[in-house]
């Protein structure tokens, strides 16, 4: 059993006042979490270190603006936090971050981790046009019957990592029918335990009700079977795979906005793999026509070369795509046979180590002729 | 086009490592042993040193077949660098797998230096089963 905080306000209630005790209380310093920023449904990501300013936070907003682990990886980049921090972030962007501090990329010290099991987020272009407003009713009616919402991203449709690994505190959310009265967070660790203390609230000891995400667990698996195996339909052979990659426009958006894509200097943007006349020359000869600019398929097979290890499948690359590529699901289904190979999970631990890091002395016969 | 199946050589890019795979090619030609003209070797530093990422490279540019070779395990000149190669190469396998495309065109080996016998039957065999396979489809593709 995990002690747990029932606070007897709805769930985003429950959660602002515990943010506000946080910083009030002098046990964190700063908040980081999504704000609202216009009336229309636009979100982004904020740090907040006065309570006040938690007047326009919507921390469980179902809304990915950016991979928050890509942020928090800037935040600590050059350095871990002087000042404990507490996040508000979903599970995905909290493996996100897990593989980036792998990676070298940030530091966990000093952040504290709230995050809930995951109902799923839309995608940004609902955020623009209201959509997103004028469906959290339904969002929330669907969550609370731990059933999948309709029109959020394909990734999180199929999502079956909803619930957090290594989160200080997890918010009971899916399928969880009395949000609305109440709010239940568990205490995971020894710091989410010593941050909620003195918090006004009744303290129990719960588990999150394995019964009702099991069920929703296989809702998701159903769903994502049915991706993958539509995308395994489309992609058959050479021509199929064109079919999907050929219309890449090579802007590298799903590369900028992937949380796993980090490197500063990337080998797709760089000089050397800019064409030269020659290698026009020795394309054209063997093909007779090229597509200009050439290169962007090979981006995407190297891209996923690079990161499959650690995809956490947040579905941000798709959302970017201007041209509609079911990237985040491909990569996703890829991602996951790669890590198959491994029994990887990313962001699981930030104790076990990057697979393409290490090895066994004995293993994968099965690729060696 | 059966003719021109007939007359196919395929052509295949081989990543060796310099301490064993290439040394042992070397051997297989001193010994005078009878080696494929599709084989174009590159010799590298060590089977780790190869990025997916210039397999990929070749593959999409139309080698038929690519090979990467490297020292047996437990013998890498840098001890371990053969082992980080077998894990990145059956990462790229799966993902040229799950993208629908000819994984059976890429090729991991080990040879020692002293196996230029081996060196020679890999080489051969390797290259009667991209014969078999038939030119790489990509190589005549306009739209990648």
């Amino acid at each position: 059993m995990t002690k747990t905080l029932k606070i007897n306000k709805n769930v985003e209630q429950g959660i602002l006042e515990l943010l506000r005790f946080l910083l009030d209380g002098g046990k964190v310093s700063g908040v980081f979490t999504l704000k609202r920023i216009n009336k229309e449904g636009s979100v982004a990501y904020s740090l907040v270190t006065r309570s006040d300013e938690l007047e326009d936070a919507v921390p469980l907003f179902p809304l990915m603006p950016v991979n928050a682990g890509k942020l928090l990886s800037r935040f600590s980049l050059r350095g871990k936090s002087n000042k404990p921090v507490a996040a508000v972030v979903k599970p995905c962007e909290l493996r996100a971050f897990i593989e980036l501090v792998k990676r070298e990329q940030g530091s966990l010290e000093n952040i504290f981790f709230i995050s809930s099991t995951c109902g799923g987020v839309y995608p940004i272009e609902m955020a623009v046009d209201g959509a997103v407003e004028n469906n959290l009713s339904k969002y929330w009616e669907a969550v609370k019957k731990g059933e999948i919402p309709a029109q959020i991203r394909p990734a999180c449709r199929g999502c079956v990592e909803f619930k957090p690994y290594t989160a200080d505190m997890t918010v009971d959310l899916v399928g969880s029918s009395d949000i609305d009265k109440r709010c239940m967070i568990l205490l995971n660790t020894k710091n989410g335990e010593e941050l909620a203390q003195d918090m006004k609230g009744d303290f129990l000891e719960k588990e999150l009700d394995k019964k009702i995400l099991d069920k929703f667990q296989n809702k998701r698996e159903a769903e994502r079977k049915k991706l993958f195996d539509e995308i395994e339909e489309k992609m058959k052979g050479l021509d199929g795979f064109i079919d999907i990659f050929g219309k890449c426009l090579g802007c590298h958006g799903c590369s900028k906005v992937c949380p796993i894509c980090y490197c500063k200097l990337c080998e797709f943007e760089s000089p050397d793999s800019e064409y030269k006349p020659s290698n026009y020359e020795s394309d054209l000869k063997k093909r007779g026509g090229l597509k200009v600019p050439p290169g962007t398929v090979y981006f995407q097979i190297g891209r996923l070369d690079h990161i499959a290890i650690s995809c956490v499948g947040c579905g941000a690359c798709e959302d970017v795509c201007p041209v509609d590529i079911p990237i985040s699901i491909i990569f996703k289904k890829v991602g996951e046979s790669v890590q198959k190979l491994f029994d990887y999970i990313p962001g699981r631990d930030v104790k076990e180590e990057i697979p393409l890091l290490t090895f066994e002395k004995d293993e994968l016969s099965e690729v060696e002729d | 086009m059966t003719k021109e199946t007939e007359k196919f050589e395929p052509r295949i890019v081989g990543f060796l490592c310099n301490w064993c795979s290439y040394a042992g090619a070397d051997l297989a030609g001193t010994s005078k042993l009878k080696i494929p003209s599709s084989l174009t070797p590159i010799r590298v530093m060590c089977s780790s040193r190869i990025d997916p990422v210039l397999v990929t490279t070749a593959f999409l540019h139309g080698a038929d077949g690519v090979l990467i070779a490297g020292c047996h395990p437990g013998d890498c000149h840098y001890d371990k660098g053969n082992y980080y190669a077998r894990r990145r190469f059956a990462v790229l396998k799966k993902v040229i797998e799950g993208l629908g495309l000819e994984s059976d065109r890429l090729r991991l080996s080990w040879v020692s230096a002293s196996e230029g016998q081996r060196f020679a039957e890999v080489i051969n065999e390797f290259n009667e089963k991209i014969k078999k396979m038939g030119p790489n489809p990509i190589k005549v593709k306009t739209s990648l």
